[in-house]
């Protein structure tokens, strides 16, 4: 498997369905040997545009590049693609051999090579005693190995996956998604993974693009993303968030204090200096920067309605006083849970919490990576 | 600026077009131009006027009619609780029941009349031993009575397959659910199953209805008095007296038209029955016990027994010595070695290479014509779908007429020919087999083939080695039935065959015509074996129950 690794160039993509334009001018670039996932809800477009990689879906306007070529107008069977199909698309009235070996007998592959390289594959996926099975007698775990052994086989530049897990339950899922993160390690092969579980693309993934409305939101690595998402769609989207509406009481050297519901004030030394102007902000707060403290501590003033005892965790389930509700995280303690309907205050964290402006377009705070706004500042560059 | 390259799709679309143009609708065409026109060549409805206001005509539509509405009702009381006893019930013998009923309704067209006219007739082995025994006249069987009989006999089995199939698609936990609301037995039978059950009952009676309406060898030979229209377009066509060809042809708009709205009608009710159910957990058959159960035996063995009496009679007549049409004590083989010299050997080859040839042009079609309708949907395609569909409200002598009217003169001249033969039965079929085709191909997920093409297949190649092979199950379960349906096909070959053309079932007909009741029963009798071998070979090598009629 020395083949060089093949980067992925997307420009100005344009996908239209009759008049309905479903993806407007999309810019990406998915870089060589990296594992890259298309993440978002469903109809946002993350599998048109891998459709569209594939060459299944018509492109209405912008270039797709392998390197340095132009794909636009290949033939699918031309692009070297190796695909993963969410239903898995194994041909039922072939074995599991002959479906491995259909890619390789479809080029220019040494005749008496075929049946060793194909062994090469069943065995990395483990299915190699399975050779001989029809498609019927498989596992979705078992068919799953064969979409796979069957997409890399024919040693692709580029590999695809459209929600290669969705159809495995839950347990299966978690083990096959080990596997799919070890082999794509294993073969360093560019793969574009399309998914909408953003907990399995958080395990796979080295860089994620989140999706929404046909529109690439924000680009990083699963830890940027979580950590500092470049908008309130991203944080709601990945993991789970509370959001309060705030304001900008005091704003300058680079520090901000936020006056919160129920009067608590918190500062964040962490600012965008030319966004943060007195101004109208929604914070967000996930579940764990949240800390419960006892009455009389400073912090939004909640009241405690529910909680759910999950051993390593606890979970409480809160409304503020001023209305809000709320969800927090906190380790176990050996001591009693607090018991519903106890006054509580809510600290927050503002290391890790994250402050947008009001229509949660834009993150507030430094520290957001966002290879999208990056590359089109350098597009910008190019053009002037 | 992209140039579009034309693709082989495109250009399969315009042979389609092409083909169906000139051997579908230009036929149609012919006979709706004949109906319109009076014998001097002058544009006149006079045809349609004496059609609706000579009663002696009008009624053939309306006995017609009432024949096969009984007919349809008649096979739905019978073959509705025969499903239900072999789909819910554990019957000893239950393959032996499946494959005899198939073999009854794919029987040729009018063995059974003939058969039951043998045994019930005016001369009949039955009518005489009741007369001889009990000094009784039984009740004439030809007329209406006759004709529901016999077809009822006949097509009972259609609805049973279809039955099976939505019986067992309903899931055991339906039923669970309404025995736990306090709904079970009959009650639930009528309430839930049936109820469950009417898309299919509406799509079976829509078939009985179709194939009883356009049949004609029942009432050809067991209808005597009791004119229905099929009959009626014959004897202008072809009959012994006083043709009338633009006559005929103006029934024979008048028949497409009524199968048409019917048609129609039965799609718009199905309509209303739009839900899908798929079972989970299938319906566990239970062991019939007590009087119940005996009372199921003797219906589903009694009635199967019935409807298969007349082949077994056929066949035992073949070998009974027979001088012209008086049957003699004991048995040879003289009536064979009187069918060896009335074109048994040429009757055989055409049937077989009719049925061939046939069979291998409808296969392609469909399966060419599924793929341009499910994977290409354009408004072409979708035309040559509808086209494709038109022969299915057609009866089949019309069909033979409007190819003769078509191709009997220049510059398509091909009457008397095989070719005709073969056009006319690939017409009659194609429609089954290319709705089956299309089914199939709509179950199959579309990224199979992208599957093959991103592994570096081109589109042609995925079309052949992936997309035909993944259809080839579904294909074949129709296959066969076509091919029984094109060796017994009577109504379209009647007009169209000859000495040089001739096939069994018209040889057989040729013999009953001319009073050669042995020599018919031979004829009947190898057609009866062809299509039972055919359909147990079928039967044999899928070991399925999955047949689509």
């Amino acid at each position: 498997m020395s083949r060089m690794s093949v980067n992925i160039f997307i420009r100005d993509a344009v996908k239209k369905y009759g008049e309905n334009t479903v993806i407007q001018d999309l810019t990406l670039d998915i870089h060589g040997g990296e594992f890259f996932t298309l993440l978002g809800p469903s109809g946002c477009g993350k599998t048109t545009l891998l459709r569209m990689i594939a060459g299944f879906n018509s492109i209405e306007g912008g270039d797709f590049y392998f390197n340095t070529t132009r794909i636009n107008d290949l033939d699918p069977a031309k692009r070297n693609i190796g695909m993963v199909f969410q239903n898995y698309a194994i041909f039922p009235h072939m074995s599991v051999r002959k479906n491995v070996e259909f890619g390789l007998k479809n080029r220019s592959f040494d005749r008496s090579k075929i049946h060793a390289h194909a062994d090469k594959f069943l065995k990395l996926m483990q299915i190699d005693q399975l050779a001989d099975r029809m498609p019927d007698r498989l596992s979705g775990g078992q068919q799953q190995r064969v979409a796979l052994a069957r997409a890399l086989c024919i040693e692709p530049d580029v590999l695809l996956m459209d929600e290669p897990l969705s159809n495995l339950d839950a347990k299966l899922r978690v083990e096959m998604r080990t596997v799919i993160k070890q082999i794509q390690n294993n073969v360093g092969i560019t793969t574009v993974y399309v998914t909408h579980d953003q907990e399995e693309a958080m395990a796979v993934s080295d860089r994620i693009a989140v999706m929404n409305g046909g529109v690439i939101q924000h680009v990083g690595t699963p830890k940027n993303i979580y950590q500092r998402p470049a908008n309130l769609f991203v944080a709601t989207f990945i993991g789970r968030s509370n959001i309060f509406d705030g304001r900008i009481v005091e704003a300058g050297n680079g520090k901000a204090t936020v006056e919160l519901p129920t009067g608590y004030q918190v500062t964040f030394d962490n600012v965008e200096p030319e966004k943060c102007k007195p101004q109208k902000v929604k914070l967000c707060a996930r579940p764990e920067e949240l800390i419960v403290e006892p009455q009389g501590a400073e912090g939004l003033r909640a009241v405690i309605d529910d909680c759910v005892f999950l051993g390593l965790n606890t979970h409480y389930f809160v409304h503020l006083t001023s209305g809000e509700t709320a969800e927090i995280i906190q380790e176990s303690t050996i001591d009693s849970v607090i018991a519903p309907g106890t006054e509580v205050r809510l600290r927050l964290n503002t290391r890790k919490a994250n402050l947008f402006n009001e229509d949660g377009s834009t993150n507030l705070l430094t520290g957001v990576q966002n290879d999208l706004i990056a590359m089109e500042a350098g597009k910008k560059a190019v053009k002037a | 600026m992209k140039l579009k390259k034309i693709e082989v799709w495109t250009v399969i679309t315009w042979i389609f077009l092409a083909l169906f143009l000139l051997f579908l609708i230009y036929p149609m065409f012919g006979i709706l131009r004949q109906s319109v026109f009076n014998a001097e060549g002058q544009f006149s409805l006079e045809q349609f006027n004496k059609f609706f206001s000579t009663p002696y005509y009008s009624q053939t539509i309306l006995n017609s009619f009432k024949v096969t509405i009984a007919v349809t009702a008649v096979t739905l009381l019978l073959g509705i609780p025969f499903a239900y006893f072999y789909s819910f019930y554990q019957l000893r013998g239950a393959k032996f029941l499946f494959v005899v009923s198939i073999l009854c309704c794919m029987s040729a067209p009018f063995i059974g009349a003939y058969a039951w006219i043998m045994l019930l007739g005016r001369n009949g082995v039955i009518t005489s031993f009741i007369k001889d025994i009990f000094g009784i006249q039984i009740q004439s069987i030809y007329g209406f009575g006759g004709i529901m009989m016999v077809q009822a006999l006949k097509f009972f089995p259609l609805v049973f397959v279809y039955m099976n199939g939505a019986f067992k698609s309903i899931d055991n936990t339906l039923l669970e659910a309404s025995a736990n609301m306090g709904c079970t037995g009959v009650k639930r039978f009528f309430t839930v199953i049936m109820q469950l059950s009417m898309p299919t009952i509406l799509a079976a009676s829509l078939l009985v209805f179709m194939r009883a309406f356009a049949d004609f060898g029942t009432p050809l030979l067991i209808g005597e008095g009791y004119r229905t229209f099929p009959v009626e377009i014959y004897n202008q066509y072809l009959g012994e007296n006083g043709t009338d060809h633009n006559f005929a042809a103006a029934i024979s708009v008048i028949a497409i038209l009524v199968t048409a709205v019917v048609f129609f009608i039965q799609k718009w009710a199905t309509k209303k029955y739009n839900f899908s159910i798929s079972a989970l957990h299938p319906v566990q058959k239970r062991k019939p016990k007590g009087m119940g159960g005996i009372l199921m035996y003797l219906y589903c063995y009694g009635l199967i027994a019935l409807a298969f009496l007349p082949q077994i009679y056929i066949v035992y007549l073949s070998f009974r010595n027979c001088d012209g049409a008086v049957f003699k004590p004991g048995f040879s083989l003289v009536n064979y070695e009187k069918a060896v010299k009335k074109l048994l050997v040429r009757s055989i080859d055409n049937t077989i290479i009719f049925g061939v040839v046939s069979l291998a042009i409808i296969i392609l079609l469909a399966i060419l014509i599924a793929y341009l309708v499910v994977r290409r949907p354009n408004p072409l395609n979708h035309t040559i779908d509808t086209m494709s569909m038109l022969p299915y409200i057609m009866p089949g002598s019309i069909i033979g007429i409007a190819l003769v009217i078509a191709f009997g003169k220049q510059p398509f001249a091909l009457t008397g020919t095989m070719t005709i033969m073969i056009i006319a039965l690939v017409i009659r079929r194609m429609p089954y087999t290319i709705r089956s085709a299309t089914a199939t191909l709509q179950s199959i997920p579309l990224s199979t083939e992208e599957a093959s093409i991103s592994l570096g297949a081109g589109k042609i190649k995925t079309f052949l080695t992936v997309t035909t092979p993944m259809m080839a199950n579904g294909i074949m379960s129709g296959a066969v039935l076509s091919w029984v349906a094109i060796v017994t096909e009577l109504s379209s070959a009647i007009i169209l065959y000859n000495n040089k053309t001739i096939t069994l079932t018209m040889s057989t007909y040729a013999a009953i015509s001319r009073g050669n009741d042995g020599l018919a029963c031979a004829f009947a009798a190898i057609l009866t074996v062809l299509t039972a071998l055919s359909l147990i070979l079928y039967l044999a090598v899928t070991k399925s129950e999955n047949i689509k009629l």
